[in-house]
This record gives structure tokens, C-alpha cells and sequence, in this order.
């Protein structure tokens, strides 16, 4: 894929890579040999795409600003809020007042990080140590962990490994069984071998070993996909729930936030563990509408506060390892 | 490639398997930590698929469980609960096909025309971002919007129209399944496919403009043809996976709409083989589907050679 470059009308080509994953397809604007659009074309395009980018963009603004509204404007409302009417912060401050989002908070935000860093470091030296051609049984090792792409044991046999190492009720359940992501692995090789020789030549001949290299010659010239992938890596983590549900499905101090999602606000039940905040447990009574929506919105913050330093980069992480494997 | 051999120095062939061995220590010790994970967490479950021919006890463990022969495989297909799930599957599936697959092509071919760069750039971070919420924020998000207490009904209900509750109906749930995930994964899907539309040659379009084709015309004899290999390929994927609908969103959604409806093959491993400690079972059920799915890989890929095209790999 990536050396299959087209010459582009406008000449300006190479820039075009997916190495940084930037689409500059230099187009100032409508070619001379084009017909005009017509209205009615123009139109269509233009609603349609409103209606994309609303299907998305209003939900997120009624769920946002719930989370903001006082119980007043929720009441007049009758439910979601879809104007700002009054505006409180009330209900983060009673959700992280609540022992058991805190603790779910804390949870979500170890196993993500802890999680990330484990995929990474194992990635890492599994793709770079892949990625020299010709070096021993790399074909070999390579047809390993793409075997594991096809065929799986399954849900149970998986289960019953795990328990049988005695991963039921641990926090490495949540994080060894899915730590090793064989896609991302090609992603990063498939970056890797495309490191300049010469410059791997040079520091060989400079007595760097590969440890060096990685680390000082591979890494630092593919920091946009290493942040991708360890991006893939997270949100993988951050979103888990089912794991949660196979192995730690009782004791609720260990819930991650993505399964107190689940309990509360889909499901309605109250928390066990929390008497004192809006979650009331005792009574198994819903929280407000404006504290489930709180939960919500801290589901989705962190995600919000890396997105925009990561999107450029998407499609080289995307595009590379399913093409090129 | 004559760069890579000489910073390996020489061909394989010439150098002995030992100093091959001394040379490239480092880098097949560093594949160790990825190896043993493999290993231990999708290698070893293929050896526990042995418990579909055992009446497995979790107190005697794989080795010491007595042996059932297919007894575990006959009792599956006698199971109208199993046929249901099978069922629920491949519906899905179809209705996944027909409504999913065509949206992020379209979706692609519509933000081609689009020219502004900063437009463009601005659609594809929207729509690509729904792809990173989990499956319990995004039924959670359909639940507020189109549940019975939900935006949409409370606005039916205030202009006195009838309330229309997708969300627990058994009747359109492969609808509201398809369009959830269309609405979490058409966007992201469509990054390989505008990929493969900046790989087609502009001079082909001037050409064909040039020859009086009009819009639709080199539309139909330039993109689609631009987008053939990437189309089969996802194509190839997808019938490969015909029998993988979706887990999440099942799991979380089946209260709301009865098992009946909600059980497909993925689940069913877990209901009836985990959550009732029927584990023989459920991996009896896990192993049918894993083998009808190579088959189906397999053949989604012949499919593919026979229109031409390379698939998943190369012929």
C-alpha cells in the first residue's frame, strides 16, 4: 500500500504518506474539467451530511448537558435536557463524592494505564524483533501469532484457562489474557522493516546493538504509530466490561467504570456499597437522571482529552498491518 | 531488499545456524514475552476444545474428566435453544450485510466530493469517533435517545403521537442492532475505503471527462472499478465472519428483549456453557462455530479468486 503511490494530478505527490497519516491530496479546488455542481446535488450533499454529523454530534450535547443541569431543569425538561436551562455542576460533585464511582474511576484508570503499558512493551519487542529480514525463525514465529488471527479455542477453553491459572476474582485476568494484540503487532513490524536501513547500518557500525536500536533509532522515528497503536491499546482497556463479567463478577470494589456504566444507568440498579450519594443502594433506587448522565460523560472524557493529538495519525495504524502483513 | 541483506550480513544460507543464532539472540529474545502470552492465553485454549468430548468437572480438570465421545455434539444439535442462536445468527448476519456493509462505501464516496480539505477533516474526526466509545456507552446513548423514556418518545408523547419503543421490541431488534452498529462503525469503517479512492489516478477521470463522461458515469467506470479489490476484500471478511454478529451488544441488550430473540451462537457459549458450569457444552457449541467459520473464511476467499481477486492472500 505504501509504495504504490499514484502520480497525482497536481505533481506535489509524495507527500501524500501514510507514514504520517496525512491525506494532502493538494486539491486547491474544483479541476477545470468538472461540471458545475447543481443545486439541487449541492443541497442533498449538504443535508446529508448535516444529518451524519448530527447523529453523532446531538446525542453527546444532550447526554453532555444533562450532566450539567439541575434537577429544576431536568424536571421541566421531563427527562433529557435539550436547551440549557439552569446549569449546576451539582451532580459531578455528588458522583465523585461516591465512594464506589471513585474507586471504579481508580480501577478503569489502572488497568487502562497498567494495561497499555504491559501491550506496549510486549508489542514493541515482538514487532521489532520481527521486523529484520532474515533474521532466525522469524517466519516461523511470524506464522505463530497469524494462526492465532484465524482460529481460537474459543470463549470456554479460554475461561477455563485462566480460571486454571487461577485468574478468577485477580486484576491480571483483565489485562494478560487480552494483552497481546496480533494486528497491532504487524502494524508496528510492518513500520519497523520499513525503517531506513542505512540509518540501522550506521548505528550498527557505531556498536549499537538492537536494543539500542530500538530504542534509540527505531522508536524515535515512529513515535505517530507507536502512539497509535498504544491509543488502540487503551481504549481497548477503557472499554472492557466482559472480561469484568467472567472473572470479577461479584465483588463490586473491583469494577471498572465501564460496568458500573452497565449496573446503574443501563441496567437501573442501585450500588451495593454506596449509601450515603444519589446511587442509594439500600432501596436499589435510580439515580438522577442528571448523575447518570455524569457517569456517563466521565466515560468519555478521557477518550475526549486524547482524541484531537491522535486522529491525524488513524489511518496508519488502520491502513498498514491488514495490507501489507 | 539488498539493503536489508546487507545490514544482516549475507544471505542465511551462507552463514552457519549457530552464528545466525549468536547474531540474532536480542531480537527472538524480545518476541519471547508476546510468544509466551500466545502460548499460555490462545494456544492452550486450543488444547481445552478437548472438553467438547469430555463431561468436563471442574474438580478433575481436563485430564482426569471422563470422556463423552460426540454425546456433547448430540445433545447440541437437539437443542432447539442452539438452533434458535444459529438461526439469530445468520439473520443478523444477512440484515448486517445488506444495511451495514454498503454505508461506509457510500459514506466514502460522498466525502470524496467533498473539497474542502478542512471540511473533510473535520467529517472523518465526527464520524470516526464513535468507533472508540465501548458497546455499554453506545447502547446507553441509543437508550436515552429511542428508549420508552428516551428523547424521541417523550417528544412523541408530548405532540400526542404514539410512543414507538425500539429499544425492548423483539420484532426490530435486528434493525436497532444493525443500526447501532452502523452508527458506531460505519464511520470508522470508511478509512480504507477512502484510502483506496486516493489511490485512484486523477488523470483517468480528466480522460474520461475529456470523452464526455459525465459524473455518474465516471463514477460507475472509474471509482467502483478504483474500489473493486478493496470492496472483495471486505467482503471476503465479512462472510468469513458470518457467524460473529457481535457479542456486547447481545449481552447487554438480552434482558431487554427476551433470549429468544437476543441469543446468537457467541452468546450462547456463554449462557448455557458458563453461567450455568455446563462448560463441556458451551465448548462443544464454541467449537462448531470456530470450525464452520474457517470453513467459511475459506470459501469467502475461493469466492474471492474466482472474481479475480486476491482476498486475504494471494492464490
Amino acid at each position: 500500500m505504501t509504495n504504490a503511490h499514484p502520480t497525482l494530478r497536481t505533481g506535489a505527490v509524495p507527500a501524500r504518506s501514510v507514514r504520517t497519516g496525512r491525506r494532502s491530496r493538494a486539491r486547491a479546488g474544483r479541476a477545470p474539467w468538472e461540471e458545475p455542481p447543481t443545486v439541487v446535488g449541492q443541497a442533498a450533499k449538504g443535508i446529508t451530511l448535516t444529518g451524519v454529523l448530527a447523529v453523532v454530534i446531538v446525542p453527546l450535547w444532550i447526554i453532555t448537558l444533562t450532566s450539567f443541569s439541575t434537577p429544576g431543569a431536568v424536571n421541566r425538561a421531563g427527562g433529557l435536557v435539550i436547551w440549557p436551562d439552569g446549569l449546576s455542576t451539582e451532580a459531578y460533585r455528588q458522583m465523585l463524592g461516591d465512594g464506589t464511582v471513585r474507586t471504579a474511576l481508580m480501577v478503569s484508570l489502572g488497568i487502562t494505564l497498567v494495561g497499555t503499558l504491559v501491550s506496549m512493551v510486549v508489542s514493541v519487542l515482538c514487532a521489532y524483533g520481527l521486523s529484520r529480514s532474515r533474521s532466525l525463525g522469524h517466519r516461523t514465529i511470524l506464522s505463530l501469532l497469524i494462526v492465532t488471527m484465524f482460529v481460537s479455542g474459543g470463549l470456554i477453553p479460554s475461561f477455563l484457562v485462566v480460571t486454571g491459572l487461577g485468574g478468577y476474582g485477580q486484576w491480571w485476568s483483565l489485562i494478560l489474557p487480552s494483552a497481546v494484540s496480533v494486528f497491532n503487532i504487524l502494524v508496528l513490524r510492518s513500520f519497523y522493516s520499513t525503517t531506513s536501513s542505512d540509518l540501522i547500518d550506521a548505528a550498527r557500525i557505531d556498536g549499537a546493538g538492537d536494543w539500542r536500536i530500538l530504542w534509540s533509532v527505531v522508536l524515535p522515528t515512529s513515535r505517530a504509530v507507536t502512539a497509535v497503536i498504544a491509543l488502540f491499546y487503551a481504549v481497548g482497556y477503557w472499554n472492557s466490561f466482559f472480561n469484568v463479567m467472567l472473572y470479577l463478577p461479584t465483588d463490586a470494589q473491583k469494577w471498572p467504570l465501564q460496568y458500573v456504566l452497565l449496573t446503574y444507568v443501563n441496567r437501573g440498579n442501585g450500588l451495593p456499597g454506596s449509601v450515603n450519594s444519589g446511587f442509594g443502594s439500600t432501596h436499589a433506587q435510580t439515580a438522577p437522571l442528571s448523575l447518570q448522565m455524569a457517569v456517563v460523560v466521565l466515560t468519555l472524557v478521557p477518550l475526549l482529552l486524547v482524541y484531537p493529538f491522535m486522529q491525524k495519525h488513524f489511518r496508519a495504524g488502520v491502513l498498514t498491518g491488514a495490507i501489507k502483513g | 531488499m539488498s539493503a536489508a541483506r546487507s545490514e544482516r550480513g549475507g544471505t542465511g544460507k551462507s552463514l552457519t545456524w549457530r552464528t545466525r543464532l549468536r547474531r540474532d539472540k536480542s531480537l527472538l529474545l524480545m518476541t519471547v514475552p508476546a510468544v509466551v502470552l500466545l502460548l499460555v492465553f490462545n494456544y492452550a485454549p486450543l488444547f481445552g476444545l478437548v472438553t467438547a468430548f469430555q463431561y468436563y468437572d471442574p474438580l478433575d480438570g481436563v485430564r482426569n474428566s471422563e470422556w463423552a465421545g460426540l454425546a456433547q455434539f448430540q445433545q447440541l444439535f437437539n437443542d432447539p435453544l442452539f438452533w434458535g442462536a444459529l438461526k439469530n445468527t445468520l439473520w443478523l448476519s444477512l440484515v448486517q450485510l445488506v444495511l451495514f456493509f454498503p454505508v461506509p462505501i457510500a459514506l466514502a464516496l460522498l466525502l470524496n466530493t467533498v473539497l474542502s480539505e478542512r471540511l473533510r477533516n473535520f467529517i472523518q474526526s465526527v464520524v470516526y469517533l464513535p468507533h472508540f466509545f465501548s458497546w455499554v456507552l453506545a447502547i446507553t446513548i441509543f437508550q436515552q435517545m429511542l428508549g420508552g423514556a428516551g428523547v424521541l418518545n417523550h417528544f412523541l408523547r408530548q405532540h400526542d403521537m404514539q410512543p414507538w419503543d425500539i429499544t425492548t421490541n423483539p420484532h426490530t431488534f435486528a434493525l436497532l442492532i444493525t443500526s447501532q452498529a452502523v452508527w458506531k462503525e460505519a464511520g470508522w469503517g470508511i478509512i480504507v475505503f477512502l484510502a483506496a479512492l486516493a489511490a485512484i489516478n486523477t488523470d483517468l477521470y480528466e480522460a474520461a471527462a475529456a470523452d464526455g463522461a459525465g459524473r455518474w458515469r465516471r463514477m460507475w467506470h472509474i471509482t467502483l472499478p478504483g474500489l473493486r479489490g478493496v470492496i472483495v476484500l471486505m467482503l471476503v471478511l465479512r462472510l468469513g465472519n458470518a457467524l460473529s454478529v457481535g457479542f456486547e451488544q447481545f449481552l447487554i441488550q438480552r434482558e431487554a428483549v427476551g433470549h429468544e430473540t437476543a441469543d446468537v451462537l457467541d452468546t450462547f457459549s456463554f449462557y448455557y456453557g458458563i453461567a450455568n458450569g455446563n462448560y463441556s457444552f458451551g465448548a462443544a457449541a464454541g467449537l462448531f462455530k470456530s470450525v464452520i467459520s474457517l470453513l467459511l473464511i475459506w470459501g469467502a476467499n475461493k469466492l474471492a479468486h474466482v472474481f479475480g481477486e486476491d482476498g486475504l492472500y494471494r492464490k
